[in-house]
């Protein structure tokens, strides 16, 4: 079960209704698969297709035409609530601007994805600590998100990217927002929750950020340019 | 379960969305405020007033029958009444005598005097000539000594019985029982004091008034009266058949065929009562439109920051839905802030409606019965839920890529 295939994209596309004749065609027939346990960067400039492919993956939209299978269970064609279902089971979102419910403390935050799971409330609590220690934050659990420091509150979306035990982590530029020092302490944890057995999707355009990942997916004009392993690693901040 | 931690969770927010906007949110209900004590103040002063006119009226006896020339209630014709011919005291005795449902009748005929004591006076006392039966018939309660007898009433005695009221007024210090008043120039020996009887008719009751024998009212103050003739129907009979058994009599005595309409009223209380409840009732009619109508305003009001509200949180909204809520779940959410804010709209206009009836109450009287509190509070809460509706809606049916990508 290790290199069990978690995504499988076959032939995705996506078109965009502009309105009248116009439409734009965002993915044009990507294949992709990414396997348990693989820590993959999608790389690609602004208006490649990366993050219509990135909302695709991460269950927010659905494909114009092709097929995705989500642990060989067929999403492309379900419905909102569905998908609803699916991300918050599966999937770990960390965004760039992080996208922390600001009147919330961290420990709300991070029982939120529980919320909407069913979870009852002592269990909620327990697992959301469990979550806030892992990513060093046992102690700012009553902490607003204003009281943090950005890499905090970036951490504290990671705790709550991973409280449900997802399938997939699926970061949106999770540094973009940092200054380089702590930028290299989230890839850090990143790289240390890989090493724990969580499959990463590293959504970016920064060279030095995709290089922390082991195979590099490069889009360009809606479709899939290159996609190769690395094998030269920056071991420097490998542990944090 | 799973419906109670949702609910746990859309309260959370919809406080914690209200404390965030205090302001904002004490504005926006500011209709459902002003509609709620409306309402509220409304029904507490009706409630009021229809308690103190069911106790009031109750001072009129529920078992007796006023046979008047007038009615109480404009049924006739004014001038058709003026001119029936007078009512009789002696119809009394007749009457004793042939209704077989009747306990007791008494004649009364009445004038406005002054009364004096010593040096204090009652200005417009209600002087009232009837017999002995009087009280028996009335079903008044005397408070302090004997009501006229059967000899001091045929001998036309100059004796009274006085209302709470007169004694209050007359003597606030000593003992009435065996003073001597001036009723219009004319001395009566104080036999009995009765029973305060209070209420919005308080001048229609004994209070206010000063009984005398009618064979001594009449050489005092005139003959020419018109003569009301109490009636107190039997304990086991039915008001209806006594009424009936009275309405025959009195058609044999007045000498009227059968084509003929009545000449006399027959009145009780039940007949104010009920004309007394259709002016309640329209009062009711018009106040709740008008309500209605604050209301509606309240919440369109409602359902325009509703939609600032969701306008504001597309962000919040996108994250909600990435981390998996469903629709309902964000539509429960904003319901549940619209109904908040509605809800504690209508808290705020009750705790507002019952001091402003604190304060009426020194005028009219009130009573804020728990209905008028259980339905304020679900009205503001349907209030709530339906002009929270369009915007929850919109809220729930948000694309969340979309949603995410607001700036």
């Amino acid at each position: 079960m290790t290199n069990s295939v978690v995504i499988n994209l076959q032939q995705i596309k996506k078109i965009y209704d502009m309105g009248g004749a116009e439409e734009v065609q965002a993915l044009r027939g990507v294949s992709l698969q990414i396997h348990k346990n693989e820590y993959v960067a999608i790389m690609g400039p602004s208006g490649s297709g990366k993050s219509t492919l990135m909302n695709i993956i991460g269950c927010l939209d659905t494909p114009t035409s092709g097929l995705y299978e989500f642990n060989a269970v067929n999403v492309s064609d379900m419905n909102d609530n569905q998908l609803a279902k699916v991300r918050n089971k599966e999937i770990g979102f960390v965004f760039q601007t992080f996208n922390l419910l600001a009147r919330s403390n961290a420990l709300h935050n991070v029982e939120l994805p529980l919320i909407y799971g069913g979870v009852g409330s002592a269990e909620r609590k327990r697992l959301a600590v469990e979550a806030l220690t892992q990513v060093g934050l046992g102690d700012r659990k009553n902490h607003k998100p204003n009281e943090l420091s950005g890499g905090q509150r970036q951490r504290v979306a990671v705790a709550r990217a991973l409280v449900n035990k997802p399938s997939i982590l699926l970061a949106d530029e999770p540094t973009g927002n940092l200054d380089t020092k702590t930028g290299e302490d989230i890839m850090a944890l990143f790289e240390e929750l890989h090493a724990k057995g969580n499959t990463i999707i590293l959504v970016t355009h920064e060279e030095s950020v995709a290089e922390h990942a082991h195979r590099i997916v490069r889009v360009r004009d809606g479709l899939i340019e290159s996609d190769e392993n690395v094998t030269k690693r920056k071991f420097s901040t490998a542990m944090a | 379960m799973h419906f109670l931690r949702e609910l746990r969770e859309g309260l959370f927010i919809a406080f914690q969305a209200i404390r965030a906007n205090v302001m904002r949110s004490v504005l926006t209900t500011l209709g459902i405020v002003i509609g709620i004590t409306a309402v509220a103040l409304m029904a507490t002063a009706i409630e009021g007033v229809t308690r103190a006119f069911d106790k009031s009226a109750a001072a009129f006896g529920s078992r007796v029958l006023y046979v008047q020339k007038f009615s109480w209630v404009g049924d006739d014709d004014w001038w058709k009444m003026r001119n029936r011919r007078d009512m009789k005291a002696e119809y009394a005795e007749y009457l004793t005598r042939s209704a077989t449902m009747i306990d007791a009748v008494a004649p009364d005929v009445m004038t406005v005097k002054d009364a004096h004591y010593e040096s204090r006076s009652m200005l417009n006392a209600w002087v009232t000539g009837t017999t002995n039966v009087y009280q028996e018939a009335s079903g008044t309660t005397i408070l302090d000594g004997r009501f006229f007898s059967q000899e001091e009433s045929d001998g036309g005695r100059p004796v009274c019985c006085i209302g709470a009221n007169v004694a209050e007024t007359l003597f606030p210090s000593i003992d009435p029982i065996g003073q001597t008043i001036k009723v219009g120039g004319y001395p009566y020996k104080v036999l009995a004091v009765f029973e305060k009887q209070g209420g919005l008719f308080g001048q229609f009751t004994s209070d206010n008034r000063v009984y005398i024998p009618i064979h001594s009212f009449e050489p005092c103050f005139g003959s020419h009266r018109d003569v009301t003739l109490n009636v107190r129907v039997a304990n086991d009979a039915d008001m209806e058949d006594a009424r009936e058994e009275l309405r025959g009599i009195l058609r044999k005595i007045r000498h009227l065929s059968p084509g003929q309409e009545d000449d006399f009223s027959i009145n009780q209380s039940d007949l104010l009562t009920s004309a007394f409840g259709a002016i309640t009732g329209v009062i009711a009619g018009v106040g709740f439109f008008i309500t209605g109508l604050s209301l509606f305003v309240g919440g369109i009001g409602i359902m325009n920051i509703m939609f600032v509200s969701v306008t504001e949180r597309t962000r919040e909204i996108g994250i909600r839905k990435a981390l998996g809520a469903p629709r309902h779940s964000i539509l429960f959410q904003f319901l549940a802030e619209a109904a908040a804010i509605c809800l504690i709209g209508g808290l705020i206009g009750l705790v507002i409606s019952y001091v402003l009836s604190l304060i009426v109450n020194q005028i009219i009287p009130t009573a804020m019965p728990i209905s008028v509190v259980f339905i304020a509070l679900i009205v503001s809460l349907i209030t709530g839920v339906i002009s929270g509706f369009l915007p929850a809606f919109k809220a729930a049916k948000m694309d969340p890529v979309d949603a995410l990508r607001y700036e």
